[in-house]
């Protein structure tokens, strides 16, 4: 296919037609800036795809929708932003505790509190460790490009399925709001059976959708039982992406949007003979920690870089565990650092190291 | 309440008052309740509890109407949490209030199945209370049944939103003050009152004679389910002996005498069926709706192929896959051949006011630049900013990967008005340009480092008919003062953008004009002046 069969696309309403294309079609969902495009999307494509698109009355209502279609055995998804999100965690952790796939975007923006609607990366904490009560993982994927929005919303769709569990799209106000070409390759989506399913039928009459264990050892065993899956999660699930990955002095690490800005800021320092490279991780949880500790082994100082205070370079410090100095550098607020203020942090830091 | 003792209540006179000690077993329910773990053959409620005889009239309503297979049972929170202990039908258990959620989701994935959500007032009334208007006035046809026995009974009896006036509990110990905690909420009133609900009473477990009332009120219930009508909704006066510390048999006469007089039993509600109208929503295939160039191929698998480039060919009908095949051959041979651009990276800045057509423009480029095979990002101002009236965004034209979309120094700003100029005129890389929507410069404005062509585009536009078309008129300049692009190109992505002919026109003459101003004043080697036209 040629490139100029690409179409121009919003990173939000990729994920839309990412959904779609994996067989998606039920969205319950709630406005808010800068995700609302997501639900616009939805009202728009779905119901003339034969699918479900329902405005909630809260987020609270909208999770809890989802919560009930995925329990009766739909490929359902909802997305929104820090605010919704953190209504949400309650339904996202009895999702996680009843073992029920769905997919749920984050389009992050500035907060706490209200904050505003700039692009952040500060729910990091809120989707990568759980944020809701209870023992649970989310799998996390943090998309780059538009063309990523929606090829991760495809592959989220096929692991929450894989490990019955919520998937998490996590991308910034950024992202989600740019235009980039965008390829869709027609496929039939590979929907698993869900044989423990809710369907109002005889055979599934036995089922049960639950997240309660009153019992202590029940409990136990039913979290053993989770974390089991995300063991099995994290030695098979891992993706990133390296860039000049050789002969690095410093490396950068950083994902979503800001993986963007350092890549053009390796390049930068590559072309002045600084030794730079990349480590993006797209999947934040399970985390690239094997492939950072490896990576830290080449290179004499890591630096994180994220649009928020410091999240992500806890699990960075956690894989490198002391072999090198991990030293960050963050932006708030909605600001993001252009590619000129990353390289003279790049330069700062190299030339400490001489 | 909490003063008076429990007398003791032989079975006889529970039964002479009316009460449902029944050992004949409902075949909706299960067997042995084996979820329970423990003491399999009873259910966990309190001696005199109404969950249990709502429970009983549910399931004889269910197994009469032969529901059992159909059926999906949503649990609450509270004391009811487990029904699915006994219920043997398909079973979702739910978070605190948001069972008519849950149901709604349920229900929208099987619309022919019986979905029931099953709250307690605590629930329903309190935490859930959004919830529950909302599946009402949608008309989710689900049913609810709320069991109202005004406390909070898993809990250990907090006040609930139905607990009457003067009524003590754990967290109203002076008994309910409206001044401090408000009315009770009357539910059946508050729902009855919105448009959507389709069946809507209050019956009470007070007596036989209302239990025959509320075995009717839910058997109907159900059945307007069955038959696809609408919402429905039974609230159930009911006793809860444990919390309020008293035997059975006063239970029952409280709810009598004391909560019916509150809550006054009624058939608020029982519409007949009429059919609403519904917009209706064209289907298509999903390749069309996304967009996607190939097809799906198949035997029999007619498809409707839409290329990106293909504006002339957008008006077909179905197509096989055979003459789809042929369509992309066409269209690859007709493509726009790559230009060979004279960059590795272009970077284009433009900015405005709201409504000049500013992430338009952007757009525009961006998807020429797609059309030419380059990468290309778009990135747009957005939000409040654009409220304030002004608006920007970034395109990023790349033969290689695109690093950030953010751009510094663009090589290229458009200023539509004088604010975006005095805003991001310093930006630009050195040498660049800047096309300024103006004839001339603001009298006070630096010399900047970068060229500036000052063309009053606005005027241009307006005098073709349309001040809409100014961005148009900036993208001709652009394209005729820098040769980013190609102008075929511009033609090709204004054809498929603009479906009116009329407005294609307006347009296209834009395009011309921006292109002539910059050929007639620019070309014949006048020097950039910062006072005036830049020819
Ligand atoms: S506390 Fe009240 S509502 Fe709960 S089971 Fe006991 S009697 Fe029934």
């Amino acid at each position: 296919m040629g490139a100029y069969m690409r179409q121009l696309c919003k990173g939000n309403v990729a994920i839309v037609k990412g959904a779609i294309l994996a067989g998606c079609r039920s969205y319950y969902g709630y406005p808010i800036t800068p995700a609302s495009e997501i639900a616009e999307a939805a009202a728009l494509y779905m119901p003339q795809v034969g699918g479900t698109f329902l405005q909630a009355e809260s987020e609270v209502a909208a999770i809890n929708m989802v919560y009930g279609a995925a329990g009766a055995g739909a490929r359902v998804m909802t997305a929104s932003s820090g605010p919704g999100l953190s209504l949400m965690q309650e339904g996202m952790s009895y999702l996680a505790g009843a073992e029920l796939p769905c997919v749920i975007v984050d389009i992050v923006r500035g907060g706490p509190g209200l904050g505003n609607i700039a692009p952040e990366q500060s729910d990091y904490f809120a989707m990568v460790k759980g944020g809701g009560h209870g023992c649970y993982r989310n799998l996390v994927l943090a998309p780059a490009s538009v063309q990523e929005m929606a090829d991760l919303t495809v592959l989220a769709f096929e692991l929450a399925d894989k490990y019955r569990n919520p998937a998490v799209v996590m991308a910034d106000g950024y992202i989600g709001q740019m235009m980039e070409p965008l390829d869709l390759e027609f496929r039939e989506p590979e929907i698993p059976e869900r044989p423990w399913a809710v369907k109002g039928t005889p055979e599934t009459r036995k089922n049960l959708i639950n997240s309660i264990f009153l019992e202590p050892d029940a409990l136990e065993e039913h979290i053993r039982k989770l974390e089991a899956k995300y063991i099995r999660a994290s030695q098979t699930e891992v993706r990133y992406e390296t860039f000049e990955a050789d002969d690095a002095e410093i490396l950068l690490v950083g994902y979503g949007i800001t993986s963007r800005i350092l890549r053009s800021a390796v390049e930068m320092a590559r072309r002045e003979g600084l030794k730079a490279s990349l480590l993006r991780p797209i999947t934040l949880w399970p985390f690239p920690t094997q492939a950072i500790a490896e990576a830290a082994k080449k290179v004499q100082k890591i630096l994180v870089v994220e649009l928020s205070n410091g999240q992500m370079v806890e699990d960075v410090r956690l894989a490198v565990n002391g072999k090198v100095p991990v030293e960050f550098y963050g932006r708030t607020g909605g600001n993001v650092p252009s590619v000129e203020e990353i390289h003279s942090q790049v330069m700062q830091r190299v030339l400490a190291l001489a | 309440m909490a003063a008076e003792t429990k007398p003791d209540v032989k079975e006889s006179e529970i039964l002479a008052a009316g009460y449902q000690v029944s050992h004949s077993k409902s075949p909706l329910f299960y067997e042995k309740y084996e979820r329970k773990g423990e003491l399999q053959g009873q259910t966990h409620y309190c001696p005199g509890c109404g969950h249990g005889v709502a429970h009983k009239l549910i399931a004889e309503a269910l197994a009469d109407l032969g529901l059992q297979d159909k059926t999906i049972f949503v649990s609450p929170v509270g004391c009811s949490v487990f029904a699915y202990y006994y219920f043997d039908v398909g079973n979702v258990q739910v978070a605190h209030g948001r069972a008519p959620a849950g149901a709604t989701g349920i229900k929208r994935t099987h619309p022919d199945k019986i979905v029931i959500s099953y709250q307690g007032d605590g629930d329903l009334a309190a935490i859930g209370t959004a919830e529950i208007i909302h599946a009402a006035n949608r008309g989710e046809k689900i049913t609810v049944f709320f069991v109202n026995n005004a406390i909070y009974g898993m809990t250990g009896g907090q006040m609930a939103p139905t607990t009457l006036v003067g009524q003590r509990s754990t967290t109203s110990p002076w008994g309910r003050r409206p001044s401090n905690e408000g009315f009770p909420l009357h539910m059946a009133e508050l729902i009855s009152g919105l448009e959507a609900p389709v069946y809507v009473e209050r019956v009470a477990l007070s007596d036989n004679k209302n239990v025959m009332k509320a075995r009717k009120a839910i058997h109907r219930a159900l059945e307007i389910q069955r038959d696809g009508i609408g919402f429905s909704f039974v609230e159930i006066l009911s006793p809860c002996p444990t919390i309020w510390a008293k035997d059975p048999v006063e239970a029952r006469k409280w709810v009598a005498e004391t909560m019916i007089p509150n809550f006054p039993l009624n058939v608020f509600k029982d519409k007949k069926h009429e059919p609403v109208e519904n917009a209706v929503v064209p289907q298509r295939p999903v390749y069309e709706v996304l967009e996607i160039s190939n097809a799906p191929v198949g035997p029999d698998a007619p498809i409707q192929s839409i290329p990106a480039n293909a504006h002339d060919a957008s008006d077909q009908s179905i197509n096989t896959p055979a003459e789809t095949a042929k369509l992309e051959d066409i269209n690859a041979a007709s493509a726009p051949r790559p230009h060979v651009h004279h960059f590795k990276e272009f970077e284009v800045k433009v900015a405005g006011f709201g409504g000049q057509g500013v992430l338009l423009l952007g757009q525009l480029i961006a998807e020429m630049g797609m059309r030419e095979r380059l990468e290309v990002s778009w990135l747009p101002s957005y939000g409040p900013e654009m409220r304030s009236g002004s608006a920007h965004c970034h395109v990023c034209l790349s033969k290689e990967r695109i690093g950030s979309p953010v751009i510094s120094h663009p090589d290229v700003l458009i200023a539509l008005n004088e604010i975006s100029l005095r805003k991001f005129a310093a930006q630009v890389a050195p040498g660049g340009l800047i096309l300024y929507n103006r004839d001339r410069l603001p009298a006070d404005f630096p010399l900047p480092q970068a060229r500036i062509v000052c063309l009053p585009a606005s005027e241009i536009a307006d005098k073709l008919g349309n001040t809409k078309a100014t961005n148009i008129v900036m993208l001709g300049a652009l394209l005729e003062e820098t040769e980013c692009l190609l102008l075929e190109t511009a033609d090709d992505v204004l054809k498929t953008k603009i479906k009116k002919v009329a407005m294609l026109e307006v347009n296209r003459k834009a395009l011309a004009a921006g292109r002539e101003f910059i050929d007639n004043y620019v070309r014949v080697g006048a020097v950039s002046q910062p006072d005036g036209f830049s020819y």
